[in-house]
């Protein structure tokens, strides 16, 4: 152990490349760097297997073509690309349609285990506004299976692992290079400077920015945040995405997820009427019509007071009958018996949407991974790009397969072309560790959890999924209130575990992320997938062809481009014209 | 301004007002009066139960409560938790000394009992509910990982791999470790790999596409099967039920078995090393290529 002789003492761990988070893409990523034969360290705010992948239920998209042959990746990709209404990087889309299938036969070598069709080969799910069934799965708890796959995959070679370690801030060397970040172990607060000659960003989401969510703490876009204090561009950051079914009742559960394999396997939404709403909706695919679709559906249906008694709508799964469900939703019988003494295989269930997944994101070379910042990469949810405007279910796993795999491999090659020098001025440790202190040490101030929920609060009212320009505004000036008082919180006790002073650091992302949203969608006056302005009528052609990307400008403040969408190659053009 | 004007703009205010989410459709209103909660408060020196009294809420379970102590009563109170629905097995403790995952058990269940939350025991406190579990991801290290000489796409038929689901549903909430005698009484953790090491060795040992074998690492290695004398508490405390003991860990100790005690496999080991079950090929005395 070194340390310096400073007030606080820290490690120094060196890594090759370090990657912070440990879901989906964070692992993969580690697997593909040191498979490259470099020292890897994985940086985890929680245990090791916990990650939000374990949450993902209904599938990992990918067009292997065993149930329906006619699929390949020309249609996946055409799905992906409608649904993100083509503000996907086409790029990206491509290489993920083309290589998701083979990121799906490696987890089955490394021992996943997904259901079987009759020929024994991985079994597919149809799924919302993917044409063919494509959701390789295994019941409703695919994600665990994934995660478990890679969490063993890792855990057998050299990766060092940093269990309940949160980073802070990213160190950059005089060249503006990446060069490693500081972080404070959870169980100790002890700090640790990592020395990394390559660092990848797999943080996740930020769905605790909002009240209700199917997210859980970790959720609180620290990467995005670090990558952007950084100078990091981000993209498409107001496209934040509702699952149209969340459970409504009892109200510790709001907002928990209903998988959308529910629908997958024939669920039917229904209004306090009987009424089977999709068909005003999208009569062609109805319940399997696209998120954004069906969940602002289910939201204009309960405030316009066709909702249950708990304010949801119901989904019904009960022609698939007690054994139906056991064999392919048994986890969300559990879930429903459990926790809302609700019998899905007798009635309906009551849901209304949640706050899932974002978009929007850390911008990334669609071949590499690697941000605009030399030595910084992403991939995951942290990363934007993929999805445009909205997710299809099922693309969110296979993208934390390919792009993982794509920032590990980027990053390795990185390392291995450049020999940069990973030292960095003393002064820069010092400033970061006082300032993470400084809610412990101050003598009063503000609680850390109150900021938390004002945010959150204000976040539900003002960027839910309809918006207009009147309460956008009043939410950003709640957010920069709250935001103006984030330096002054108080953490009770000591460095030991202590989740208040954990929650002081996340205000600062949680405010910084909000007001970045709220900037973007004041932006884009349009209807487009998961930003609906009902001060706006349909979508703008002109918006159509533009991306919004952010950048911290030399002030500090929050600069904002209109960057035009590349037109796409003839290639992949005609495919729409035939299609 | 003309009709259709006028009608335009009564419509965008009615609609305009959808942009503002009701948020505050309220917890507090589905308060049933308060509950009170005796929970552990201290670290590795030593501590004591704290009484903490807060809001009852319909349908509330002892997380929630958990939560609402530390948001509002103690902000250093330290728990873990992650997905709140009983998938990712991170908020397991001990309630009245039982086992249990705080986001799956509802407060209404100990009405008239009181509710006393703790740590589990088999590990060492950090603080509060917070235990040490790092020792489970070290045996998950030593664990022979899974390993084909054919390469995917698999064919495997429902029937081949369907007693593996079971197994694979494991949520590593550790709470099977943590009732477990041989370690929670006998603290036998450097010699004994748990029930949830069982559970994962199950499906290594029984899918059709692997070509370890574990049996020497589950007898002598690392797993010391033999000192589970199957009195099934792992099986009572699994939240997603696995029937550990019966369909991981006698099957387990059944291959043990056939290959320790069956002469002539003895033999047969003794002259030219062990015989994977499986594949009949040989493999190295020590198995694993990752080191035990």
């Amino acid at each position: 152990m070194e340390t310096n002789g400073s007030r606080y003492s820290h490690e120094v761990r060196e890594h090759d490349v370090l990657i912070i988070g440990a879901g989906g893409a964070g692992l993969r990523a580690a697997i593909a760097a040191t498979e490259r034969g470099l020292s890897v360290g994985v940086v985890s705010k929680s245990l090791l297997g916990k990650a939000h992948t374990v949450m993902a239920e209904g599938g990992v998209a990918a067009a292997l073509g065993n149930v329906d042959p006619d699929d390949g990746w020309q249609t996946h990709f055409m799905d992906t690309l409608r649904s993100g209404k083509f503000l996907n990087n086409w790029q990206m889309v491509e290489t993920f349609t083309k290589e998701a299938p083979d990121r799906v036969y490696e987890l089955e070598q490394w021992g996943a285990l997904f259901n079987r069709t009759e020929e024994g080969k991985i079994s597919q799910r149809a799924f919302g506004g993917h044409t063919y069934r494509r959701l390789c799965h295994v019941g409703d708890r695919t994600g665990l299976e994934m995660i478990r796959t890679l969490q063993e995959r890792t855990l057998a070679t050299d990766t060092r692992v940093y269990m309940e370690t949160t980073v802070t801030r990213l160190f950059k060397n005089d060249e503006g290079r990446v060069v490693g970040a500081l972080a404070y172990t959870r169980e100790s607060g002890r700090f640790i400077h990592f020395k990394a000659k390559a660092v990848i960003m797999a943080t996740g989401g930020w769905g605790r920015i909002y009240k209700v969510t199917s997210n859980s703490w970790e959720g609180t876009g620290d990467g995005c945040v670090l990558a952007y204090d950084a100078g990091a561009e981000l993209v498409d950051m107001e496209m934040v995405q509702f699952h149209p079914t969340g459970m409504v009742w009892p109200p510790g559960v709001r907002g928990l997820l209903v998988t959308e394999g529910v629908r997958g396997e024939g669920g039917v939404l229904r209004n306090s009427e009987g009424e089977r709403y999709m068909e005003n909706y999208d009569p062609e695919k109805m319940e399997l019509s696209t998120r954004d679709v069906v969940a602002r559906a289910n939201y204009t249906e309960v405030t316009e007071g066709r909702g249950s008694p708990h304010g949801g709508v119901y989904l019904d799964i009960t022609h698939l009958g007690y054994n139906g469900i056991m064999k392919k939703l048994p986890t969300m019988y559990e879930q429903f018996k459990n926790l809302a003494d609700i019998d899905i295989s007798q009635e309906p269930m009551e849901v209304f949407p949640t706050i899932h997944y974002v978009m929007g994101g850390i911008k990334v070379d669609p071949e590499t991974c690697e941000t605009n910042v030399p030595g910084l990469f992403a991939a995951g949810e942290s990363a934007g790009g993929l999805h445009g405007a909205n997710r299809l279910g099922g693309n969110s796993l296979s993208d934390l397969l390919v792009f993982g795999r794509r920032a590990g491999e980027g990053a390795a090659e990185y390392v291995k072309s450049n020999g940069y020098s990973t030292e960095i001025d003393s002064s820069q440790l010092d400033t970061e560790k006082q300032r993470v202190l400084e809610p412990l040490e101050r003598q009063d101030g503000e609680n850390p959890y109150e900021l938390q929920q004002q945010v959150q609060e204000a976040m539900m009212e003002h960027a839910n999924l309809m918006r207009n320009e009147d309460s956008l505004r009043e939410g950003l000036e709640k957010i920069l209130a709250v935001k103006e008082r984030v330096p002054n919180v108080k953490a009770q006790g000591s460095t030991l575990f202590n989740p208040g002073w954990h929650t002081a650091q996340d205000v600062r992302y949680l405010t910084q992320i909000s007001e970045i949203i709220l900037c973007t969608a004041l932006q884009r006056t349009e209807q487009r997938g998961a930003q609906w302005r009902l001060d706006y009528d349909g979508p703008d052609d002109e918006l159509g062809k533009i991306n919004f990307i952010v950048k911290k400008d030399e002030q500090g403040e929050i600069g904002i481009e209109r960057r035009e969408i590349p037109p796409m190659p003839e290639h992949l053009s005609r495919l729409f014209d035939e299609g | 301004m003309s009709n259709e004007d006028g009608r335009q703009d009564a419509e965008q205010k009615e609609m305009a007002s959808k942009a503002y989410a009701d948020v505050h459709q309220d917890e507090e209103e589905a308060a049933k009066g308060t509950t009170r909660l005796k929970i552990f408060r201290g670290d590795a020196e030593g501590g004591s139960e704290v009484e903490y009294e807060l809001p009852l809420i319909e349908g509330m379970v002892v997380l929630d409560a958990v939560l609402y102590v530390q948001a509002h009563q103690a902000g250093d109170l330290a728990v873990r938790w992650n997905c709140k629905a009983a998938h990712c097995g991170s908020c397991s403790a001990e309630i009245n000394g039982k086992p249990k995952l705080l986001c799956k058990t509802r407060v209404e269940e100990y009405e008239g009992q009181e509710i006393r939350v703790h740590p589990m025991r088999a590990f060492p406190v950090i603080k509060d509910l917070v235990s040490d579990v790092s020792w489970n991801y070290e045996v998950a290290r030593s664990t022979i990982p899974f390993q084909s000489d054919e390469q995917a796409p698999f064919i495997m038929y429902e029937e081949d791999v369907e007693r593996l689901y079971e197994p694979k549903k494991c949520i590593e909430c550790f709470m099977c470790q943590d009732v477990c005698h041989v370690l929670r009484t006998h603290h036998k953790h450097p010699e004994f790999a748990g029930p949830r090491s069982f559970v994962r060795n199950q499906w290594l040992e029984m899918h059709p596409k692997d070509i370890e074998s574990r049996v020497e690492w589950l007898k002598e290695g690392r797993g010391g099967i033999g000192y589970c004398n199957i009195t099934k508490c792992c099986t009572e405390v699994c939240p997603v039920d696995i029937h550990i003991t019966d369909n991981s860990i006698i099957p387990l100790k059944e291959r043990v078995a056939d290959e320790y005690y069956d002469p002539a496999k003895w033999l047969m080991r003794k002259i030219r090393g062990r015989r994977s079950p499986k594949t009949g090929q040989i493999v190295g005395r020590n198995g694993n290529r990752n080191g035990g």
